[in-house]
């Protein structure tokens, strides 16, 4: 493969206003309590928009903050050993260890100031044992109280569904009137309809300008992404996230009507299930000298995104708001509201079992024109390692190329990086990729 | 025309010069610390070898760890290709090559062009290794090609659980304090570097032929077990 085409690229023009409003949400949470403002740690999957109607909120997502420090080694080394020196092992989730030692040091990350005091904790929760145990951690360090909702029935393929929306439903409905106790707020149900309409309608954006990426050549590479997608993930109850995430996908159609691409020499298209390992972003940024474009990664697009698979006709298409999906009734009360969720948590992607996953990340691969797939073995997440030779061993049986590394997203010290950019370029040289002339 | 091939490995660079596809010298230097003076004078042995001048060789393409050190090859490429290029070469029936080295060891699938079809490397492991033999012929107090000579007079099974290669040396230590033979111990260390070889290479489709390539080829009592293991 030498042919080395030359596409015009030029950086986003929503780029700026996309830092600000990321850098906002995280300085909210050192302003937040002097304006009077909720301060709630959870998870990023945690249908959060629930929280408005208690006023104004600021939610922390333990693993985009994880994920920040781990970009920054010199951050990150201090954090990990002020964990592992409370008697904390090192194999345990990544993020974790970044956001726990941040606390220990009482060192925020994005001011250098204190680390933010949360009024509580409420998560739906994800990584079954994983998040709630960290989350516990900071609880009993700082003293405020948690609630979690056990949603994991939702993984289920048994049964019947409507007793699962039932049982969630009701757990939503309880956490509600257990919020109003220990904040003595009263519960505003139209402020959090409004909020999770916007969150609904965020997380389905996200996901149709995600799928955007499957144009050639690819209008947006997978770092601009990563830097946009906190917007997607810590803003979804925002209206000004829809304005932005609106204007994102006119500019992204834009770039696609033109010819505009992310990566000019672009050539080879590889795609992602995970997070990459935050400490070594270079790894994109090197492969472009081969012409490759990453275009997008699965779990990005079904957490803080929705698509709707149609697994029958191998097609992945954007997501439409619950009200708008035929035979779901219009949200009036908490009662509607909590049911809703309850039964859009069943339907989201994000609770696929590993088998109708399996189908999916095949399409989503053919969705985005992929060439190949890299998958990363990640020492510090379990949940995400898991079944990951299973994954490479179907991919590869439905002719999809697989180039798999050993790391961490959230540990630079497990990652040997000449290693794995050896391993790529050999993976590459077998597909006939040879570094561009001139790089 | 005559080209040259240099493989700058973790311990050894080895360079051959061909002409037309026919081999005209070989030559091998320790790497050291000076990766680039080592290809140069390894190049330089070959050149003298076959009676050439420099400017009589076309093109020079290095491989190995070291690859990028070679600052005057014209082509550089990765050890997985080369591996598959120069086995096929030499013996075309072979579909799955195991190639172990003093760092590392790999496991190759590719076609009859030598085309690499899938492949699969130890991660920052020296478990299955030529270094890892090193390492344990020291603890066994022995030299590499007498703890060779040992491994073939075992009479009995010696377990080495350890998949890391400093608690396998822990469990070596534990093995001669307990008495075990050392020819039940070096044939132990033998299994375990193929146990792992091979559990690392059936991650990708094995097809015979298969072909062992690397320093570690050379030790027959690796090859022994390893025919076992496959």
């Amino acid at each position: 493969m030498t042919t080395q085409v030359k596409y015009k690229s030029k950086p986003l023009d929503c780029w700026q206003w996309g830092k600000e409003l990321r850098l906002e949400a995280y300085q909210d949470l050192i302003a937040g309590h002097e304006q009077g403002k909720l301060m709630v740690l959870g998870c990023a999957a945690t249908p959060y928009g629930i929280l408005a109607g208690l006023g104004d909120f600021v939610f922390l997502a333990g693993e985009p903050y994880g994920a920040s420090i781990a970009a920054d080694p010199p951050f990150s080394i201090p954090c990990m050993e002020a964990y592992e020196a409370k008697g904390y092992s090192r194999d345990m989730c990544g993020y974790m260890r970044n956001f726990v030692g941040s606390m220990y040091l009482d060192k925020y990350y994005f001011t250098g100031g204190p680390f933010p005091k949360f009024d509580f904790a409420w998560s739906v929760r994800h990584c079954p044992a994983g998040h709630p145990k960290w989350h516990q951690i900071v609880s009993e360090y700082q003293g405020f109280p948690m609630n979690y909702i056990d949603d994991e029935t939702m993984l289920s393929a048994d049964g019947d569904p409507e007793h699962r929306i039932e049982y969630v439903a009701g757990q939503y409905i309880d956490s509600i009137e257990w919020m109003e106790k220990v904040t003595g707020r009263t519960f505003d149900d139209e402020k959090a309809i409004e909020a999770m309409r916007n969150y609904f309608r965020n997380e389905a954006l996200w996901g149709e300008v995600s799928l955007l990426n499957g144009a050639v050549p690819a209008p947006l590479d997978i770092k601009s992404m990563f830097a946009l997608m906190p917007i997607a993930m810590l803003r979804r109850h925002e209206k000004v996230a829809t304005q932005f995430l609106e204007t994102l996908k006119d500019e992204m159609k834009d770039r696609i009507a033109n010819q505009i691409a992310a990566v000019p020499t672009e050539r080879y298209r590889m795609t992602m299930l995970t997070p990459p390992p935050w400490s070594f972003l270079k790894i994109f940024r090197y492969l472009e000298n081969f012409g490759v474009v990453f275009v997008g990664t699965y779990v990005y697009l079904i957490n803080s995104g929705e698509v709707k698979f149609l697994l029958d006709e191998d097609k992945v298409i954007p997501a439409t708001v619950p009200e708008e999906r035929p035979g779901w009734p219009q949200i009036k009360n908490r009662e509607d509201l909590c049911r809703t969720v309850a039964r859009w948590r069943t339907e989201h992607p994000f609770q696929s079992h590993l088998d109708t996953r399996k189908k999916e990340f095949v399409i989503i691969f053919h969705h985005w024109n992929g060439d190949a797939y890299l998958l990363l073995l990640n020492r510090g997440c379990v949940p995400m390692t898991t079944s990951m030779y299973d994954f490479q061993r179907d991919l590869q049986q439905h002719g999809i190329p697989v180039a798999m590394f050993e790391g961490n997203f959230a540990d630079c010290r497990d990652i040997d990086e000449t290693g794995v950019l050896d391993r790529l370029e050999a993976f590459l040289e077998g597909q006939g990729i040879q570094k561009l002339q001139g790089f | 025309m005559i080209t040259a091939g240099i493989d700058m490995g973790a311990q050894v660079v080895k360079v051959v010069i061909l002409n037309d596809g026919r081999v005209l010298a070989r030559s091998m230097a320790p790497t050291g610390f000076e990766p680039l003076e080592a290809a140069q004078k390894a190049l330089d042995e070959a050149i003298k070898q076959a009676k050439i001048s420099r400017d009589d060789i076309k093109t020079i393409v290095s491989t190995g760890a070291g690859r990028k050190a070679v600052t005057f090859a014209d082509k550089v490429l990765t050890e997985v290709t080369a591996d598959a290029k120069g086995t096929t070469w030499l013996q075309p029936s072979v579909r799955t090559i195991i190639d172990i080295g003093a760092e590392e060891a790999r496991g190759i699938s590719c076609d009859a062009e030598g085309r690499v079809l899938d492949f699969a490397k130890n991660d920052k492991c020296a478990a299955g290794s030529g270094a890892f033999v090193e390492t344990m012929a020291r603890a066994l107090e022995v030299k590499v090609p007498e703890m060779i000579e040992l491994s073939f007079k075992s009479t009995k099974e010696a377990p080495i659980n350890a998949t890391c290669a400093v608690f396998a040396e822990s469990e070596v230590v534990s093995l001669i304090h307990a008495k075990v033979e050392k020819a039940d111990i070096a044939h132990a260390i033998h299994d375990a570097i193929a146990s792992r070889v091979s559990s690392m290479v059936r991650r990708i489709p094995i097809e015979k032929d298969i072909a062992l390539i690397g320093g570690v080829a050379n030790n027959a009592a690796i090859v022994d077990v390893m025919k076992k293991h496959h």
